[in-house]
């Protein structure tokens, strides 16, 4: 523990000189939503210029801050000033903010957005102010954006493996304790007590026992996971090694979607520094504790992030799940009491065992402690990453910190594939395990998508049993052939050919699956049909009835137009167009033919996009077909 | 190919869990999971032909068919979808001539769809090769594609 206590004296020094910096420092946020913005070529010019300018100035990959609708970020410490944020950077605005900052020494007001001092700088408000960070509790993400993920003294700098440090002096025993009195519930879902499954594995007797850690995250939609895994690696790592600790593996395995290469790269990183630094393999800082970690990749199965999925996966089996018990606590990977626990139960572990659970008692509310990040998008103004207090509201995650919808807001959906989508009448239900349930919802791994009036919820739910059902590994009938019929009843709605009944039969054949299925994927996956047959039924009926798809979603139901008013004539749709629908001459209003059009968007876009052009297509609904 | 195979295998037990490893790593070395690496598995972890066609079917990842030059991966994943994906999707069959899951004739492009990329704060997003592009448009997409040989 002492050669670990060295390099932490080291690490803080080395940071001190960060915060204290005596040459500019330029941070880049790149995790894969920054480089999917453009930060890898933001990276490479800000080098140019510094190059070119023959400046002495260093470049930080940092992970992602949260706001990802902001993407690109860019930050500048210079030294003696707080460091300052500026948003949406594009090259041309990065070299005016790089000459502003760099070589003239001021910040670039116009492009910043925030500084992270703790007051105005230079009518700069701090960043931690700003509406969509304000109402935020950090713990899981608190260092992420701040630190650069691939350097483990800058973990070490703020307290990282203390948390372990601090276990390592407790008996394992106490340690579950102590997880036990924080309340924590597991992240990955079904909010199940973390310190009960640990107490049925550590009293569980066996050799060889296993720690997982699910990092599949399938919820298409979210991606709190990758986002933690990428912007603070460590603290997950960490996580699972107090994990290991309190139920006794002296083996981690991290279980992570293929889909995620850069996160998968930063975990081979995080575990080749681990090693120098005596926190991997035997006697970690000279206790008795053993503990080792592997990385397997997953292989594009949703149903594999259940539990005994993953297990059979990891046996380098199909990925089905099995009955339960035997409980993977008793009987796991390999025959051996195994826990699995999710990217971000994990990565709360360290700060609870750094600061106690009386300190973490302190957020949520009681029966629902502590912290939950989600991940905010769909037809939001702010979409991002963010953390909150359970208990927190829907319309204060919503309207304060995601800024509001744009149009008026229709309906948010929780819990992914397994949730449930919900209507303005809950906007006040607070975000926790038992009030998203009693909505017939539930809170998921954190997936919140906004809907506004232009989502269809029929064309959702839709989707959802579409995905569900091939996601769908075949071994129960309820499930393999259930949400088969499910999706094609919802196809007929969706193509307004849907008749009365089929809304009765869609809620038997929902509740029979529920009932009927094996495993957590079959017994939610109907949720996203029945909670919009409940909410939303008008817009079921208005679908059957009148052919009619008031979101103008749904092709069957809709028809493009151009309004000869608005038309310029700029013929810009007629070149877009792929099938020679769109004809006139130039500067005359043009002509649309319907029975041409396949809908595919290209005119509307054009129309909006193009200068010169009128805003005149418009996408209609059709109306009750003869 | 035996040799390569070969240099693959010494990086892995012989135990059935390493099977899907394996597969991920003939894969990426050969871009696809041929016939005759199937038979070399079969061999050395002692498992049946059916069996690993039976584990590696189930896995979306895994492919049987030799990939074009570029892969073009459109995400329809929630945020995606209700940011339009579909038409993306829907834009890309037409203008590629193939639907998803199959190789243009010229061998150019590969598509397939994906649920979820992770960069859903973006959407919708399209990935090529390893490349990621956000907030797409059909028009934006078009142009795009011409980049790729
Ligand atoms: C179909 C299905 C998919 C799941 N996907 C995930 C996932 O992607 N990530 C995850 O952590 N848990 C997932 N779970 C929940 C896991 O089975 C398990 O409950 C969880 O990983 C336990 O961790 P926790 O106690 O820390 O929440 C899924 C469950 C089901 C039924
Ligand atoms: S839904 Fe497309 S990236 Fe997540």
């Amino acid at each position: 523990m002492n050669k670990l206590k060295k390099k932490i004296t080291s690490a803080k020094k080395k940071w001190e000189g960060i915060e204290n910096n005596k040459e500019p420092i330029v941070y880049i946020g790149a995790a894969s939503c920054g480089r999917a913005a453009g930060a890898l070529e933001l990276i490479a010019e800000t080098e140019k210029f510094i190059k070119e300018n023959n400046i002495s100035a260093k470049v930080i990959q940092v992970g992602c801050i949260g706001p990802c609708y902001l993407e690109p970020l860019v930050d500048i410490k210079m030294p003696g000033q707080p460091r300052v944020s500026y948003s949406n950077v594009n090259v041309r605005t990065l070299n005016n903010i790089l000459k502003s900052q760099l070589l003239e020494g001021v910040p670039f007001i116009k492009a910043a957005i925030g500084n992270f001092g703790n007051s105005d700088f230079n009518g700069i408000p701090p960043f931690y102010e700003l509406p969509m960070l304000k109402p935020q509790v950090r713990i899981v993400l608190r260092n992420c954006g701040l630190i650069d993920p691939e350097d483990i003294d800058q973990y070490l700098a703020m307290e990282g493996y203390q948390g372990l440090m601090n276990a390592l002096q407790m008996s394992p025993e106490d340690v579950i304790g102590v997880v036990r009195q924080a309340g924590i519930r597991g992240r990955g879902g079904a909010g199940f007590p973390t310190f009960k499954k640990w107490t049925v594995c550590r009293n569980t007797p066996g050799e060889q026992k296993y720690l997982i850690c699910n990092a599949d995250e399938g919820d298409p939609g979210a991606f709190m996971n990758r986002s933690l895994i990428e912007s603070d690696t460590h603290a997950v790592l960490e996580g699972m090694m107090i994990a290991g600790y309190a139920i006794g593996a002296s083996k981690g395995i991290v279980y992570i979607r293929a889909e995620y290469p850069l996160a998968i790269e930063r975990l081979r990183t995080a575990i080749k520094q681990m090693k120098e630094y005596g926190l991997f393999g035997k006697n970690i800082l000279g206790s008795t504790f053993n503990f080792d970690i592997t990385i397997k990749e997953g292989a594009g199965a949703f149903v594999c992030g259940e539990e005994t999925a993953l297990i059979a996966s990891i046996e380098g089996k199909r990925g089905m799940p099995r009955s339960r018990p035997p409980f993977p606590a008793i009987s796991g990977l390999f025959g051996c009491p195994t826990i699995i626990n999710n990217v971000e139960t994990l990565g709360t572990l360290p700060n609870i065992l750094r600061n106690g659970a009386e300190w973490y008692n302190k957020f949520g509310k009681e029966g629902n402690r502590g912290t939950k990040t989600f991940s905010l998008v769909g037809k939001i103004r702010r979409t991002g990453l963010i953390e909150v207090q359970l208990g927190t509201t829907l319309r204060e995650i919503i309207f304060d910190i995601g800024g509001g919808v744009q149009k008026p807001f229709k309906a948010i959906q929780t819990g992914g594939p397994s949730g449930g989508c919900l209507s303005e009448e809950f906007l006040d239900l607070a975000v926790d395990y038992e009030s998203l349930a009693s909505a017939g919802s539930i809170m998921g791994s954190g997936g919140l998508i906004i809907m506004d009036e232009d989502t269809c919820v029929v064309d959702v739910a839709k989707y959802f049993l579409d995905f569900t059902q091939k996601e769908s590994c075949g071994k129960c009938i309820p499930c393999r052939v259930g949400t088969r019929h499910m999706v094609e009843i919802l196809e007929r709605i969706t193509h307004g050919e849907g008749v009365p009944e089929d809304l009765l039969t869609l809620r038997t054949l929902g509740d029979t699956i529920k009932k009927g299925s094996l495993c957590g994927l079959g017994q939610t996956a109907p949720n996203p049909v029945l909670t919009t047959l409940r909410y939303f039924r008008n817009e079921y009926l208005e679908h059957i009835k009148d052919g009619l798809c008031r979101a103008v979603v749904c092709k069957d139901l809709i028809e493009y137009r151009v309004i000869k008013e608005k038309c310029t004539g700029c013929q810009s749709c007629v070149k877009a167009c792929p099938t020679g629908a769109i004809s006139g001459p130039r500067s005359e209003p043009h002509n649309l033919d319907k029975t041409k059009c396949i809908k595919c968007r290209s005119c509307y876009e054009v129309c909006r996009f193009e200068a010169i052009a009128g805003d005149a297509i418009v996408i209609r609904t059709a109306g009750k077909r003869s | 190919m035996p040799e390569v195979i070969e240099v693959i295998f010494e990086k892995y037990q012989r135990k059935p869990d390493q099977l899907i490893p394996i597969l991920q790593n003939v894969q990426r070395e050969f871009g696809y999971i041929t016939p005759e690496s199937v038979k070399h598995i079969s061999r050395y972890l002692r498992i049946s032909e059916n069996q690993i066609f039976g584990v590696s079917s189930f896995y979306a990842q895994f492919r049987f068919t030799a990939p074009g030059r570029h892969s073009v991966k459109a995400c329809l994943g929630t945020a995606c979808h209700v940011r339009g994906g579909a038409t993306l999707l829907e834009m890309l069959e037409r203008e590629l001539g193939i639907s998803c899951g199959e190789t243009t004739p010229d061998r150019r492009f590969d598509l397939e769809r994906v649920a979820c990329l992770g960069c859903c704060a973006l959407s919708p997003v399209v990935q090529i090769d390893a490349d990621i592009y956000s907030r797409m448009t059909v028009n934006k997409l078009s142009e795009l594609l011409k980049q790729y040989e």
